[in-house]
């Protein structure tokens, strides 16, 4: 514990991590978004700006459209209005500067693949159809590999590791990319204390170099703690700003309908459908401070 | 010795019918990783019955069959796509449908006229045994266009075969490379159902690279079992055919499965006993 809280104590000391300059151009820019499906807008009206080296963490419940704004950042979701713009570009134009995981491997249990094929895979966006992986990749799945404790699993066939084994795969594949800007759908899944310290550590060294995160997560602790902006979604953007400003009681009671502070155990539920003008009816009361 | 050699030795029929059968199992063990790997075995099957109204057509009219087969799988392709695409239905569906109605059409074209029953057989099992040095040829270009592409396409399939929506963040689209993979296995239908018949085309496909699927821990070794798996079903197949005066297309066949269920077996007898002496070890 004493280590992730290192991490974080760092990454929030000033003048160690990379320092975003104001006036480069931003890596993802969202101007009026609406995001969803043909027939369904999940998100409407959404701005926000990503800078080199920053971080967004995404939270919210299930459904609220964190994993829609991802797509729709990777160019796999076409905007349904307003623009979107990756590297000042369409989404889906950089492919070498943008690696993603997403949440499911359809067929990852029934492939005949290693563990280390599948990081491997990570360097396919760089080397296209034709060029050769040489030593220098090697190199890099490898230490991908170590950076996410995983190296020694190297020949397992990819179904016999457990499900947070597998998650570290997926995420030394995305480590292996070498990538600007990562694009990661509730990273720390299944991943037990030793692999969520690993990811952490990852996280903060990919933001030191400059690379760029959005990040979707169910976390408000650790995750948000290395960002720099945070935003809170249920169907629509609920706040968008600094950890500080935004992880408040009120907020993410809008949020998730529930809050459970810590130690001090209050638990409120707020159904879906009511506002905070219910909030006395349902007999909801601030926690103690 | 004589008994395994010689039927190929002293029968040229023999001899091509063997050739022939290798670059089959060379197209099939390629084409069937990618039908196991992305779980395209329904649309496989479609495929080989479902190119039998072109044979039959081209028969009647008196084209090439191949030709024939050619359009009906391009019918196949196109109106699965299109129900796909433009109704709520899935592909299995729509696969279902085009599957039962060209086989039908088929049917219903063979039955039209007296003649043809000889063709229809001919036309769901094979003549393997007929094969002339034009069709081995036309099965040797089919047999390298199919590995090129394999080769060319590896990284997109491998990604696609992982997570398509992988394969499209990285570059490759998945709807391009997924048309590639379906035009190489209808190519494989297409030309292997001279050899095999369209009737057992579908388990050449399957069964190989099923048994191949069981033993390996990578694709490419995968492929390379089901290439051997497909080579000794061709070869088993051919002499039992020969010395017990059976069906060859059918005999093939009846090898390849029974050797998917021989490998399927010591698979699981193996990992049985994997269990039971880690268990042991853990006792001591």
């Amino acid at each position: 514990m004493n280590c992730k809280k290192e991490i974080i104590a760092s990454a929030k000391r000033e003048g160690e991590a990379f320092a975003p300059s104001a006036d480069s151009a931003p890596y993802v820019q969202a101007k009026r978004l609406s995001i969803g499906y043909s027939n369904e807008v999940v998100v409407a009206d959404m701005s926000f700006e990503l800078r080199q080296g920053e971080a967004i963490a995404l939270i919210g419940t299930n459904g609220s459209g964190k994993s829609t704004l991802l797509k729709t950042i990777v160019g796999l979701l076409p905007p349904l209005r307003g623009e979107v713009s990756v590297f000042g570009m369409h989404p889906g134009s950089n492919p070498r500067r943008i690696a993603y995981l997403g949440q499911f491997h359809a067929s990852g249990f029934v492939l005949p693949l290693r563990a280390v094929d599948v990081v491997r895979m990570g360097r396919f966006p760089s080397h296209g159809l034709w060029r050769r992986m040489g030593h220098e990749d090697d190199e890099i799945v490898l230490s991908a590999m170590r950076a996410m404790g995983i190296e020694k699993l190297a020949e397992s066939p990819l179904r016999s590791l457990s499900g947070g084994q597998q998650q570290r795969t997926y995420l030394a594949q995305v480590l292996a990319h070498q990538a600007d800007l990562l694009i990661l759908d509730e990273p720390a899944a299944g991943l037990d204390a030793g692999g969520r310290e690993l990811y952490l550590q990852a996280i903060d060294n990919e933001l030191r170099r400059g690379v760029s995160i959005v990040m979707a997560t169910h976390d408000i602790q650790e995750e948000p703690a290395l960002c720099n902006q945070v935003m809170l979604l249920a169907r629509r953007v609920v706040a968008l700003g600094t950890p500080q400003q935004v992880l408040t009681h009120d907020a993410l009671l809008e949020t998730f309908g529930i809050v459970v502070f810590g130690d001090q155990r209050h638990v409120h539920v707020l159904e879906a459908t009511h506002g905070h003008d219910d909030k006395e009816r349902l007999g909801i009361n601030k926690p103690r401070s | 010795m004589d008994w395994l050699v010689t039927p190929f030795s002293s029968n040229p029929f023999m001899l091509h019918a063997l050739i022939a059968g290798v670059l089959v199992s060379i197209a099939c063990a390629i084409a069937g990783t990618f039908v196991i790997l992305r779980g395209l075995a329904f649309i496989g099957d479609a495929l080989a019955h479902g190119v039998l109204p072109g044979i039959a057509v081209a028969i009647l009219v008196g084209f090439p069959g191949i030709l024939g087969a050619a359009i009906g799988a391009a019918g196949m392709i196109g109106g699965i796509t299109l129900i796909t695409q433009r109704s709520r239905l899935s592909s299995d569906t729509a696969i279902g449908l085009l599957f039962i109605g060209m086989l039908s059409l088929g049917v219903i074209i063979v039955s039209r006229s007296d003649s043809f029953s000889g063709d229809l057989t001919r036309i769901l099992f094979g003549e393997i045994l007929g094969i002339g040095i034009p069709a081995i040829l036309i099965q040797l270009a089919a047999t390298i266009v199919i590995g090129v592409l394999a080769i060319i396409c590896a990284r997109p399939f491998l990604l696609l075969s992982f997570d398509p929506e992988q394969a499209e963040v990285a570059g490759f689209s998945s709807r391009l490379y997924h048309n590639i993979m379906l035009f190489m296995i209808a190519i494989t239908v297409i030309v292997s159902f001279q050899t095999v018949g369209t009737l057992l085309v579908f388990g050449m496909l399957i069964a190989p690279a099923g048994a191949g699927a069981l033993m390996a821990r990578r694709i490419e070794v995968m492929m390379l079992w089901a290439m051997l798996f497909g080579v000794l079903s061709m070869y088993f197949g051919l002499l039992i055919s020969y010395h017990f005066n059976l069906a060859a297309g059918a005999s093939i066949v009846i090898v390849t499965v029974a050797i998917f269920f021989i490998v399927f077996i010591m698979q699981n007898l193996r990992s049985r006993r994997a269990v039971s002496q880690q268990e042991s070890a853990h006792e001591l």
